[in-house]
Formats: C-alpha cells, sequence, structure tokens
C-alpha cells in the first residue's frame, strides 16, 4: 500500500514531517477515510460532549439550588441577609444568614490566621533549607494531612481536642480577658476557638502545597547572586525566595479560605451550635454556614429544607468569589513573573 | 551592614566567631532545666505546654547568644532556621496525634465481629454492632462514582488536551478549577435539590454516588490533563504518520503512554471522596441495617457512621465512633501511599 512507503521517511525526521502529516491526510487515506472519518468524529463528539456536560453541570448547580431556594425564601418574614436566628419552620417563618455567615468568616480567618505562618514556614522547610533526603518525606507526610478525612479530624477535635483546650483558654481568658476577643462568661468548650484549630490545620497543606510550588520555581541565578554577595540564608530567602513566591503564598491564603469556609463536618461536630454574633470567642457557641447545613438538616421541613439550600447558594457564591479572585491573582503574577 | 559586621567581630577581622555545637546543646539543656522550674512554680501541666515553652526559651537564648558572639545576622539567620523548623513540627504534630489517637482508640472495640456485624437492633448503649453495612455501603457509592467519574473525566481531559481550541477550551478548563473549590456539601445540596426534591426520588446509594462524582470529576480531569499533556507530540506524530486514525491513536497510543499517572489521579480522587461525609449526609441519610441495592432507600456509609456515632453521648458509640475512623483513615491513607508508589513506578516509563 501507499502508506507504508510513507513510513520510513516520517520516522526519520519526525519533527520536520509532522506538521504536514497531521495537518493535510496522507494521499493513501481515502479508501478508509469514510470509516475512520466517522470514528474519529463520533470520538471527538463524545469529548466535546463530556465538557460541555461539565459547563452544564456546573449552570445546574446554580439553577437548582435558585430554583430550590425561591420557594423558602418567599416565606421567609424577615431579612434573609440580615436576620440572625433559623427558625424556618415556625409559624411565621424567619431566618437569615447573619450569625452563620459572621461564624464562618470568623472561623476561616482565625483558621488562616494561625495555619498561614506555619504553612510558608514549612513549605521554606521543603524548598530550601531541608536537605533533600528530609525535604521529600516532610513534603510528603504534610500532604497526607490532606488525606486525612474531614470526620475524623471532628472526632478528633471533638473528643481530644475541645477538652484539652479549656486550661489554655482559661489562662488565655485570665492574661488578655481585657480585649474583647478573649473575653468569656466563665464557659469554655465547644467553641469559635476550637472549630478555628481544626480548620487551621486542615488549611496548612493547601497553603504549604501551593507555596512550596512557587518557591521552588524560584529562579537560580536570584539565589544564586544572594549568596554571591555574602547574604546568609534568611537573607537569601528574604531578597530572592519571599519576594518571588508572595504571589504562590496569596492565592493558597485565598484557596485555603475557601477550604476552611466550606468545610462542614469538622465544624458541626466541634462547635456547640447557637446563632448569635459575639465575638467571644472561648465561650461555647457559634455555627457556619456550612456546619448548620449538616445539623439542622436533619429535622428540617420543607421550608426549613429550602433555607438550608438558600444558605447553601449563598456558601457557593462565596466560594465563587474566593475561587475568581485566587484564579486572577495566579493568572496576573505568572504574567509579570515570566517576563 | 559591614559597619555593623566588624564591630561584633572578635579576634581576626575577616574571620567571625562562631557558636561552637556544644554550645548549642548547652542552651537546650538549660532552656529545659528552665522550663522545669517554671513549670513547677506555676502549676503548669502537659507536655505540649512543655514542649512550647522549653522550643520558645531555646529560640531566644540561642538568638541573643549567638547575636552577642556571632553578630545580629548571623543571629537573624539562626532565628529563622529556629522558626522553620518549628513550623514543620507544629505542622506535623496535627497528624501524629490524630492518627495516634485514632489508633490507641480504634483498636478498642476493632476486631473481627466488628467489621462483619451491623447496628440492626443494636441500641446506643450497646457495646456490641458493627459496620458491615457501612463498608458496603461505602464500596457501592465511591464504586458507582468512579465508574461515572473516571470516564467521564478521562474525556474531559482528552478534549481539553486533544481537541479543544480557543474560546470553548479554556471556559470548560476555568470552570474545572471553579469545581475543585466547590465545597462538597454543596455538591450534596445541588443532588439533594435536583434527585430527590425536583425528582422525587428516595434517598440512596446512587444519589450519593452522584454527589461523589461532582467532587470527584475536577481531580480525576486535572490529574488526567497533566499526564495526557506530558506525552511527547512524536508519539502521537509517529502513530499519525502510519496512518493511524486520532481517536485511535489517542486511544491506543496516548492514554497507555499516561496510564501511570492517570491511575495516581484516580486513586487520589478515591482516596478523597472515600472520606466525604457532607454531601452523603443530604443524599444517602445513612441506615443501621444493611441495605446491598444502592439504587433504592436510605445506606450506610463509614464516614457517616463516623459522624452519626461521634453525635451520641454514649462511650459505646463513641467507641464505634473511632474504630470506624479507624477503618476509614487506614483505608483512605492506603489508597494514598499506593497512588503515589504507582506514580513512581509510572514516571521511569515515560
Amino acid at each position: 500500500m501507499e502508506l507504508s512507503a510513507q513510513v520510513p521517511g516520517s520516522g526519520g525526521a519526525r519533527g520536520g514531517a509532522s506538521p504536514l502529516m497531521t495537518g493535510t491526510p496522507a494521499p493513501g487515506a481515502d479508501r478508509g477515510r469514510g470509516r475512520r472519518g466517522r470514528g474519529d468524529a463520533i470520538f471527538q463528539m463524545l469529548a466535546l460532549g463530556a465538557g460541555v456536560a461539565l459547563l452544564v453541570i456546573m449552570a445546574a448547580i446554580a439553577v437548582f439550588l435558585i430554583l430550590q431556594a425561591i420557594p423558602a425564601l418567599a416565606t421567609d418574614t424577615t431579612g434573609f441577609l440580615t436576620t440572625l436566628k433559623w427558625d424556618p419552620d415556625g409559624a411565621p417563618a424567619s431566618f437569615g444568614i447573619a450569625a452563620l455567615a459572621f461564624g464562618s468568616a470568623l472561623t476561616s480567618l482565625l483558621a488562616l490566621l494561625m495555619s498561614v505562618p506555619v504553612a510558608v514556614g514549612v513549605a521554606l522547610a521543603t524548598s530550601h533549607y531541608a536537605p533533600r533526603w528530609l525535604a521529600r518525606p516532610l513534603a510528603y507526610v504534610v500532604d497526607l494531612l490532606a488525606a486525612v478525612p474531614s470526620v475524623v479530624f471532628g472526632l478528633w477535635g471533638l473528643i481530644y481536642l475541645v477538652p484539652h483546650l479549656i486550661p489554655p483558654s482559661r489562662s488565655l481568658n485570665h492574661y488578655l480577658g481585657f480585649i474583647p476577643l478573649f473575653a468569656s462568661n466563665g464557659t469554655y468548650g465547644k467553641s469559635i476557638f476550637a472549630a478555628s484549630i481544626v480548620l487551621s490545620v486542615m488549611v496548612i497543606p493547601i497553603v504549604a502545597a501551593i507555596s512550596r510550588e512557587v518557591f521552588t520555581q524560584t529562579p537560580r541565578d536570584h539565589i544564586e547572586a544572594a549568596w554571591a554577595i555574602g547574604a546568609t540564608k534568611w537573607e537569601v530567602v528574604r531578597v530572592a525566595v519571599l519576594p518571588y513566591g508572595r504571589s504562590g503564598v496569596v492565592s493558597g491564603t485565598v484557596l485555603g479560605f475557601g477550604r476552611a469556609i466550606g468545610e462542614t463536618i469538622a465544624v458541626a461536630l466541634v462547635l456547640s451550635a447557637n446563632y448569635v454574633i459575639s465575638p467571644h470567642i472561648l465561650e461555647p457557641g457559634g455555627n457556619t454556614i456550612a456546619a448548620n447545613i449538616a445539623n439542622s438538616y436533619g429535622e428540617a421541613g420543607d421550608v426549613g429544607r429550602g433555607a438550608l439550600i438558600a444558605s447553601g447558594l449563598v456558601l457557593f457564591v462565596i466560594t465563587l468569589i474566593v475561587n475568581f479572585g485566587a484564579r486572577a491573582i495566579v493568572a496576573k503574577n505568572s504574567k509579570g513573573g515570566s517576563s | 551592614m559591614t559597619q555593623s559586621a566588624t564591630a561584633v567581630t572578635m579576634g581576626s577581622p575577616f574571620v567571625r566567631a562562631r557558636l561552637p555545637r556544644w554550645s548549642l546543646a548547652a542552651i537546650a539543656m538549660g532552656s529545659i532545666a528552665v522550663t522545669q522550674v517554671l513549670l513547677t512554680a506555676t502549676r503548669m501541666q502537659g507536655w505540649v505546654g512543655f514542649m512550647l515553652v522549653t522550643a520558645v526559651l531555646y529560640i531566644a537564648a540561642q538568638t541573643a547568644v549567638s547575636g552577642l558572639v556571632e553578630g545580629w545576622r548571623r543571629a537573624k539567620d539562626r532565628l529563622a532556621t529556629s522558626i522553620v523548623v518549628a513550623c514543620s513540627c507544629v505542622a506535623i504534630l496535627p497528624l501524629v496525634a490524630v492518627l495516634g489517637f485514632t489508633v490507641i482508640k480504634g483498636v478498642v472495640v476493632l476486631n473481627g465481629s466488628f467489621l462483619t456485624h451491623t447496628m440492626r437492633g443494636v441500641a446506643e448503649q450497646d457495646a456490641d454492632g458493627g459496620i458491615y453495612q457501612a463498608i458496603i455501603g461505602t464500596l457501592e457509592q465511591v464504586g458507582l462514582a468512579s465508574l461515572m467519574a473516571v470516564p467521564f473525566g478521562l474525556l474531559v481531559a482528552i478534549y481539553l488536551v486533544e481537541y479543544s481550541s480557543g474560546r470553548l477550551g479554556r471556559v470548560v478548563s476555568f470552570f474545572v478549577d471553579v469545581m475543585t473549590g466547590l465545597p462538597s456539601i454543596v455538591a450534596g445540596l445541588f443532588i439533594f435539590a435536583l434527585w430527590i426534591l425536583a425528582l422525587g426520588r428516595d434517598f440512596s446509594g446512587f444519589a450519593g454516588s452522584l454527589a461523589l462524582t461532582i467532587i470527584m470529576l475536577p481531580t480525576v480531569v486535572r490529574s488526567a490533563e497533566e499526564m495526557l499533556k506530558i506525552v511527547p507530540d512524536s508519539l502521537r506524530e509517529g502513530s499519525y504518520a502510519l496512518g493511524v486514525p486520532k481517536w485511535i491513536t489517542v486511544l491506543r497510543i496516548v492514554l497507555p503512554t499516561a496510564l501511570g499517572g492517570i491511575v495516581t489521579g484516580v486513586m487520589l480522587a478515591v482516596a478523597r471522596v472515600t472520606g466525604e461525609t457532607a454531601p452523603l449526609l443530604l443524599t444517602v441519610f445513612g441506615n443501621p441495617a444493611l441495605n446491598f441495592n444502592p439504587f433504592s432507600g436510605a445506606q450506610a456509609s463509614l464516614p457517616l457512621f463516623v459522624f452519626s456515632e461521634a453525635g451520641l453521648p454514649n462511650e459505646t458509640a463513641i467507641n464505634r465512633a473511632w474504630a470506624a475512623a479507624l477503618v476509614l483513615i487506614l483505608t483512605v491513607l492506603i489508597l494514598t501511599i499506593l497512588a503515589r508508589v504507582v506514580a513512581r513506578l509510572a514516571s521511569v516509563r515515560i
């Protein structure tokens, strides 16, 4: 066949011959073209269909959450965005996400406050400080932290962490109680503080992995230049590695925020739910949007379920914004960084 | 810089004094001793507090001594190194604590009977009962989710790498990223709103696996996409040159070459959804009895079992939660570690 005659030529000069080969059909391909063309067309449609189906799923998530939330929102007698309490199945239905959104934001921000410095330290350790034989296992172990199911973190937080946090909480209150954050009515336990510690543990691997990625990409010559003028290790990190990796740390932090705000089960187990806005993080109480869905779902009636879907919609929008933001930061900096 | 350096230099102007190694050991011993005294004085307890105070004392003393002897630039350097080491310890500590605590608590009730019995007719305060129904449920739900998510995700990855051109490809790729950040509870709420509220179906294992599919999908797409991208173009061109059509080239040349990496990605995705609780709560609901049929009626699942038992006030229920958590964590970690092994074995071939 004609085809076989082409093989040696194309095999011998792969790079040179390839644009020709892929761009135009081979002269001998005409005979089988119909069958092949159909196979190709079907497969391409399948692949395209899968891509489009993914977009349809994302659109459907928004559409169905909105559709199921509308009837419940219509029966709400008080403002959904400003009401504190959650009583959707009451005689006059009254519910709002104000307290929940506050709790979500507070736990996530506290978690980031605790985890980002640690995660950046770990990222530096695995990218620049630790010797080779230690760096890989260390990075690996930190990655394993991301594999632990959130329900196990929740169980650990509930049984181990909450009781063990009571003495330090008491000391914090004793010495720093004049700050509203650490004020307390004398009870400690299943608090915002405990929830944010559990969340911070879950956020560390995300921030660490993304920061490590950019830290290791620091241009070799920036580092060598710093060494050459007699910088110490820390000065190398400060003048070469950290400025270069800043965008990675920021986008990792933003993605970590998305992870923390969407976390459900661990928070649901560790917090004792109530619906107030209070800055006293050591006291039991507080709630988040996600945890409220898990906790209230069991006893929710028709309106209750719709109300929970409405709160899920808010969560969905928040995570969309967070992810758009993180990608925008990465995109902006990868353009600037490469030039 | 040079001024401050020469100012603290002792002896030769070129060779700076360095702290000998024994001095660091001495500082460490001193810190431990001082901590001991401090803690007995303030009656603080617990080894975490002890380690914390010792570490802070050690870092402070080391920085001060180094600053006086070696100069402040080097002291800062030592301080930074110490902080980085401390951060690493702090990050590993929770993993060790969670794993250790789960193993210690979990082995109390974990035995053959626990794995082969269900919770049917077992009251909260009873010591017996088991997770057979939860294991079956998790296997079926995760299996069904994989059956849907893997071909779907592979096709999307193939589209992105082999077929996409221009705008639509970028949009799909962008929404894969967005999907990665989707909270799992939202995936569960979506299936709940669609499958159970809008279509009027019952809770079932299949509804759960639909939610798990949405969670698995972006992970599968991303890992497969990465792997397909690094398959050298010369392989594709060689195949085209032989007159092989594109779709057979993709299925017979490109996919097998990238297989190791794809398997790794799929295993990591399976490990991730095995531990998912929130979406199952809304779709599978949980069931103390065994339900083999994933297409009809509420089912149990391992993470759901841990969650529901953990919420009960009885010691026996908490013990069951720990044992199930141990089974769950072992499954997930073994899958994760196996995935790495596959990745290492496969990376030799490419």
